[in-house]
């Protein structure tokens, strides 16, 4: 199965990702080559699923795990084996959270088994405008438990356009993926978030602007 | 030109071999010379001058390899396999240019409708409809687009939405794909290389035009031509690239296209300064958008439309140049 999600990977999703965004990645030597390690980006659209999953070298592109909502990513039989066997999900059961449920067990056992989870921070997809949601500390409890994991913050600029929340035809528009550098766990949950987010909107700060006029 | 003239390449599977101009076997291995004589010196540059950064010169050259090798396959394949070629590099222009214009959220499906406007384009160049491409997109495409744009309903900024999703057209889509059109000349026509010998010449006279830039730049350059729009050219360069361009297609032209009299002076002097034109004007819109580059497709060169702007200036006026004083069929 994992040959599969390789081949799907590769064969599939990768040229998709060329064809409607471009695929354009700066700062690529940034990006792990292995985990344990955690990339955490801003999110406006299933198109950061399929960028993020599309720019590793194939060595490790087995190693990738995205952190998703189990209520959306598990319904129906269909969608669920698509998204543990060719999207290789961690569930995260965020109607769960807080009613004392461990919702991130599966996103932390993977990760301590040495894979790379790909997390959006934000919880839930944006409306592509230049905004930031306020970020869920979700992403810090991950590092927490694993602080030798880097955790590299990455801005995708342009892929809320592709196919916003809620539309179902997608529009090929060149989108820019822009890696920061690694940020380390070092003890204390709010400065973490802190650093995240102003390493996030640095990134947004060099971004080409592929976004939407304000009129 | 009777087929007696023509060099065929044998293929292997049983298929048909392909029969290529002898100038055009010459021409692209001028360019495989100049090529490798650039990959040495991308080479021995670093050994002489080990405190210099030459990864940018050595970037250049080995996307060079890609992308002669893909328009060389092109022009050898015939008018099929170019036309699908250019389609795709208007695509890709289009694809980098609108999302960096300010476009507004409502335009989200005119941008698409402009994508089917590439391919209609081509499929003009395929069906060999020379009239109906000449006014596609220049008057109806005008039309439609801002017309798609009051049905969607947004007036705010209208104007200057309609004007960007225009000036995308023209110059992504109706310009470069004069050059497809060029590969549908018949053959009744005096060509000295057929039609690939007509695209051959244009390519290597607008690139050659950006390197000799570059390069009398590089080396001579003291004044600025145009200081707040590129303020990396300079007079000497742009004088230097004219001159050997004009030469280029004065002395070589006339085996691969048919150049003669006036029209062979009006292209070779016409050329090195569209070439420079298409060049400066993309700077001043990168410029006004706040990029130095249109996205990082061709490592070295930045985007497509940093690779073709010149070539959005040079293929219609060579186009027309070419109609106007050789070619009866346009």
């Amino acid at each position: 199965m994992a040959t599969l999600r390789l081949i799907a990977i590769m064969f599939v999703l990768q040229p998709l990702a060329r064809i409607f965004t471009g695929a354009d990645v700066i700062g690529r030597e940034k990006l792990p080559r292995k985990g344990p390690a955690i990339v955490a980006a801003n999110h406006n659209s299933h198109v950061d699923t399929l960028l993020l999953l599309t720019i590793f070298p194939p060595a490790t592109m087995r190693r990738l795990r995205p952190a998703a909502a189990a209520d959306y990513f598990l319904r129906g039989p269909a969608i669920s084996w698509f998204s543990r066997n060719i999207l290789g999900i961690v569930p995260v059961a965020r109607d769960k959270a807080g009613t004392g449920e461990d919702v991130l067990a599966p996103a932390r056992t993977a990760l301590l088994g040495g894979d790379i989870i790909l997390i959006f921070p934000e919880g839930t997809r944006g409306d592509a405008s230049d905004e930031m949601a306020r970020l869920k500390s979700g992403v810090a409890r991950l590092a927490e438990a694993c602080p030798e994991a880097p955790v590299i913050p990455v801005w995708l600029e342009g892929a809320g356009r592709v196919l916003p929340k809620g539309a179902h035809v997608p529009v090929p528009m060149n989108c820019t993926v822009l890696v920061g550098d690694p940020i380390r766990w070092r003890g204390d949950r709010s400065g973490f978030m802190d650093r995240l987010r102003d390493s996030l909107l640095e990134l947004r700060a060099k971004a080409p602007p592929q976004r939407w006029r304000t009129t | 030109m009777p087929d007696s003239s023509l060099t065929s390449i044998p293929l292997p599977f049983g298929l048909a071999p392909l029969a290529v101009a002898p100038a055009l076997l010459w021409g692209l291995g001028g360019v495989l010379v100049v090529l490798t004589l650039g990959a040495i010196a991308a080479a021995a540059l670093p050994r002489l001058f080990p405190h210099k950064d030459f990864a940018n010169l050595r970037q250049r050259t080995n996307s060079w390899w890609v992308m002669v090798a893909l328009l060389s396959a092109a022009l050898v394949l015939g008018w099929q396999a170019t036309t699908v070629l250019f389609c795709v590099i208007s695509f890709v222009a289009l694809r980098e240019f609108l999302p960096l214009a300010p476009m507004r959220r409502e335009d989200r499906f005119v941008i698409l409708a402009a994508y089917l406007a590439v391919l209609l384009n081509y499929a003009f160049v395929a069906a060999d409809q020379y009239g109906i491409y000449l006014v596609f997109i220049p008057v109806y495409c005008f039309m439609a687009a801002p017309f798609l744009m009051a049905g969607i309903g947004q007036t705010k900024g209208f104007l200057s939405t309609a004007a960007t999703i225009n000036w995308a057209l023209m110059s992504c889509v109706y310009s470069i794909g004069y050059v497809a059109f060029l590969m549908r000349t018949p053959a009744s026509e005096p060509l000295p290389a057929g039609p690939a010998g007509l695209v051959f010449l244009l390519l290597a006279a607008t690139e050659a035009n950006d390197v000799a830039q570059y390069v009398w730049g590089k080396l001579f350059g003291r004044h600025k031509i145009t200081p707040r729009v590129s303020p990396n050219k300079t007079w000497e360069g742009f004088l230097g690239g004219w001159i050997t361009t004009a030469a280029l297609i004065w002395f070589v032209g006339p085996h691969f296209a048919p150049l003669e009299g006036a029209g062979r002076a009006w292209i070779a002097a016409t050329l090195p300064l569209a070439g420079f034109a298409g060049d400066v004007t993309m700077s001043a819109i990168k410029r006004d958008i706040g990029v130095k580059d249109t996205s990082a497709l061709i490592p070295g060169h930045g985007g497509m439309l940093d690779r073709a702007d010149s070539l959005t200036f040079t293929a219609p006026l060579y186009f027309h140049l070419l109609a106007f004083f050789s070619l009866k069929a346009f």
